[in-house]
């Protein structure tokens, strides 16, 4: 009836898990008394859980983000704290087979959970803003994507209390990921929520292509684009060209799992390499589909606050384009150590130091662009040139790996974990934060607390180095990842030190914290009518902040780049516009359903509950058959309720 | 926003260069759909790599020449791509609002659908039964993956495309239906070109 699932799932023996469900559960359970006893369930039903509105979706995904950020990070502390303190003859307070599942989980959570949807959510709100049009091209499909990512998360989160997770690393490889050598749950929730989350994923793809290349402003070439378009373009591009590589090699890893066949086993046959392959031709266009948008949003915020035109922006689109096709040819230098031989390892080395060049064009791009401009230092900038000191450390910790003889030393070592934290975390972590600070005020229509931002910021920065730079040189001295235990005592005064780095990187979070709460407690006094706090360039500030539902009650017409700078220096339009009827797209529920399903569905998976396998899969169908057969996902907006809106608009920032 | 399939749409609006704003919905449709088929492409892709890797790791058990019967694979061939001939041709019909022979073609094209998933259910039923099912090697792995995803989509196509004539049926050749007719006739044309994959692939090159 149940399948594998019994109370033995439950990890009774185990407090620490049992103790963060419990907690969990509770504050769960008090959110949804608050929402049930003030009576939002209505609002909140109507607003965001249905609303197709890509704006309120690109919000979703950033509070789905940051919600996971924290999991993902209290993992990381976990980490720190068990390798600072198992050193010689003390086995710390995590066992074996409960800390390969906390890195396990940090991996994927970080990469998949945090990273993704925090880029996904950038682009969400700011990329149909900054085109001038009035939504993404398949706003109910968007919706979709979100629920379905947020399927995964919850499905790996359940995995802490009802089961367990993958102890196989964030990457999974078989044949450790096999049935033979993981024969409980773990694996397959990672590879079930990671199937899930990455059909949202792909459908993000797919929408955001077709939304840049076929949905723009009159007037907006390809060449007239914001730097961020173009970035998030190219980092879709690579979903759909990358994403469907991953489905696959996680469907055979299925398929061994589940039918019994032999993909990746060690016997009849089978080929472990083929998933290493696989799993990387994904995995490192996954990077730059991460850190392109983090570009993008570097590109807007140092232009803005320079008071400039970005430097060269050819140039900055033509690197953006070279890195992603060349993102397809260096996937090998994950695993030089496969035996490829020379030549292969030669070719994939070069090609990977090759990256290197477009991105330090981006560098000089950012650099000159802020050179004799009239800078302002607000924290987005602040994060910005803390990306540039810390990525280009870390791309050159890359361009060394790159070097097959210095890999082969390197090769899964405490080194390796620097380099790529320092990427992600100097790149992507920095870039999702500018871009939160940045595009705060056109969110909500208040600003963000700067005194709270810059200590957050510090703390990041600070804790950053005071974590990763001892693994540098712990790497150097031939430490390993993924150590439960240290067996060199003299080892541990760096790890002391990563911990510290560690617990000051909380107080950046507590910071972050802090700021969001002062922010929105003085949100009266920081209210900005204009629209365009920062005298922003591109037309994500042309329209109000919040913008309505609609965006732009008229298409703006583009003539040049920074269309919305061209537009303030020529001055308001001489007659007023001529408001016409404007169709927005209704709200669905499939994509909630649709999750609701995918949910049930994949636990069923997990636990070999074959009948509501039958029934989620039925269900699914129906769901889709449904909204295939419907008429009408628009509605219209008379222009007189526009004229009136506009009008309010209008009043409120000549009054600011 | 809507247009029409027979209405005339300017060229550079068409193009969706930006020059005249946001391209009309049957274009950003079939464009998007265009998009996910690629991604589709590159599913397979990564089905007909593993094919490709494990082809010879037979691990003593059959190998393809002992298993593949080219005459089958060739009515099996016929059946798919004279299912896309009379999809496209039903694809013109309803762009003429021809109903009657839209149905017409509809028939043959289901028909033919459904023989070429007998023939290939035939096949992999006799494969199994005769011992040679998918845990049998890596090799029989990886052929009933590749050649059952593709199976598997044919099936959801034909499924699809019943759905479509009920809409069509009830509505009428209104825009909208003819905009996920125009979806369902991309879908059914990509799966011959990955069939064509598959049997140059798994069939010609395997029964050598």
């Amino acid at each position: 009836m149940l399948g594998r699932l019994d109370w033995s799932a439950i990890p009774f023996n185990e407090p620490l898990p049992l103790i963060t469900g419990a907690v969990v559960a509770v504050i769960i359970l008090a959110i949804l008394a608050l929402v049930t006893l003030k009576g939002w369930w209505p609002d909140l039903w109507r607003e965001w859980l249905t609303s197709v509105d890509h704006k309120r979706i690109g919000v979703m995904y950033m509070t789905l983000g940051l919600v996971m950020l924290l999991r993902g990070f209290s993992d990381a502390i976990m980490m720190r704290t068990q390798q600072a303190i198992a050193v010689g003859d003390a086995q710390g307070y995590l066992p074996p087979g409960h800390y390969d599942q906390v890195f396990s989980a940090h991996g994927t959570i970080m990469i998949f959970f945090v990273a993704m949807p925090l880029v996904i959510g950038l682009m969400n709100f700011v990329v149909p803003l900054q085109l001038g049009v009035r939504d993404v091209a398949f706003p109910v499909l968007n919706s979709v994507s979100f629920w379905l990512t947020a399927s995964g998360a919850l499905l790996v989160n359940l995995s802490l209390v009802i089961g367990n997770f993958a102890r196989t690393g964030w990457w999974n490889y078989p044949p450790l990921s096999e049935l033979t050598f993981s024969p409980d749950v773990g694996v397959d929730y990672y590879l079930w929520s990671l199937q899930i989350s990455g059909i949202g994923t792909l459908l993000t793809g797919v929408n955001f292509v077709t939304t840049i290349l076929k949905l723009r402003a009159p007037g907006m070439t390809y060449f007239r684009m914001p730097v961020f378009c173009w970035t998030a373009l190219c980092a879709n591009m690579l979903i759909v060209a990358a994403f469907p590589v991953l489905t696959s090699a996680f469907a055979m890893l299925l398929l061994d799992r589940y039918l019994g066949m032999h993909f990746f086993t060690n016997d009849f046959g089978g080929n472990q390499m083929m998933y290493v392959n696989l799993f990387w031709a994904w995995g490192h266009p996954e990077v730059y589909i991460l850190i392109l948008p983090a570009f993008g949003v570097y590109s807007e915020v140092i232009a803005t606050f320079s008071g400039k035109g970005l430097f060269s922006y050819r140039s900055m689109v033509l690197a953006t384009l070279g890195i992603c096709v060349l993102s397809f040819m260096v996937w090998l230098h994950h695993f030089f150590t496969m035996g490829a031989g020379a030549d292969v390892n030669a070719f994939f080395g070069i090609m990977s130091s090759i990256i290197a060049v477009p991105t330090g064009v981006k560098i000089f791009n950012w650099l000159f662009t802020m050179y004799r401009g009239r800078i302002v230092f607000t924290t987005p900038v602040l994060w910005s040139v803390g990306f540039m000191v810390t990525f280009v450390i870390g791309g050159m910790t890359g361009v060394l790996l790159a070097v097959p003889p210095v890999d082969f030393q390197l090769h899964n070592s405490a080194f390796l974990v620097a380099h790529f934290h320092n990427v992600i975390i100097g790149g992507v972590v920095f870039g999702a934060f500018a871009g939160y600070q940045y595009w705060f005020p056109k969110v909500f229509g208040f600003t963000l607390d700067e005194r709270w931002g810059k200590a957050g910021f510090w703390c990041w920065l600070v804790g950053f180095y005071l974590a990763f730079v001892p693994l540098y040189a712990l790497g150097l001295m031939g430490m390993t990842r993924r150590l439960q235990h240290i067996s060199d005592p003299s080892w541990q005064p760096l790890l002391l030190v990563a911990e510290a780095g560690a617990v000051v990187i909380f107080f950046g979070i507590l910071c972050q914290i802090m700021q969001l709460y002062v922010s929105i407690r003085t949100r009266e006094q920081r209210r900005d009518l204009t629209g365009d706090p920062w005298n922003g360039r591109t037309l994500e500030w042309a329209t109000s902040s919040p913008p309505p539902a609609y965006n732009f009650a008229v298409l703006p017409k583009v003539e040049t780049i920074d269309a919305f700078w061209e537009m303030k220096r020529r001055g308001p339009a001489a007659a007023a516009p001529r408001y016409e009827p404007i169709e927005v797209p209704r709200n669905s529920a499939t994509g909630f359903v649709a999750a609701f399903f995918a949910v049930m569905t994949g636990f069923a998976l997990i636990w070999h509950i074959w009948w509501v396998v039958i029934l989620g899969f039925l269900a699914a169908a129906i769901t889709i058959m449904v909204f295939g057969w419907s008429d009408h996902r628009e509605r219209e907006i008379p222009a007189g309720e526009i004229a009136r809106m506009e009008q309010a608009r209008i009043g409120a920032r000549g009054a600011a | 926003m809507t247009l029409a399939t027979t209405e005339f749409v300017p060229a550079e609006v068409a193009r969706g260069r930006g020059g005249g704003g946001p391209a009309p919905t049957r274009i950003v449709v079939a464009y998007g759909f265009w998009i996910f088929l690629l991604s589709d492409f590159v599913l397979f892709s990564g089905l007909f790599a593993a094919y490709a890797v494990l082809a010879d790791q037979t691990a003593g058990g059959p190998s393809g020449a002992q298993l593949f019967h080219l005459r089958n694979v060739f009515i099996e061939t016929l059946c798919l791509l004279f299912s896309s001939y009379t999809c496209g041709i039903g694809a013109l019909a309803a762009e003429r609002r021809r109903v009657d022979h839209f149905y017409l073609s509809a028939v043959f094209t289901i028909l033919l659908g459904a023989a070429f998933l007998f023939i290939e259910v035939s096949e992999f039923a006799g494969m199994v039964s005769a011992g040679a099912g998918p845990s049998r090697s890596a090799f029989l792995s990886a052929f009933f993956t590749l050649v059952g995803t593709h199976g598997a989509h044919v099936t959801v196509g034909l499924l699809w495309f019943v759905y479509m004539i009920a809409q069509v049926w009830v509505k009428g050749l209104r825009a909208h239906v003819l905009r996920r007719l125009l979806c369902f006739s991309l879908f059914w044309h990509a799966l011959d070109i990955v069939w064509i994959g598959v049997l140059t692939l798994v069939y010609l090159m395997g029964a050598r």
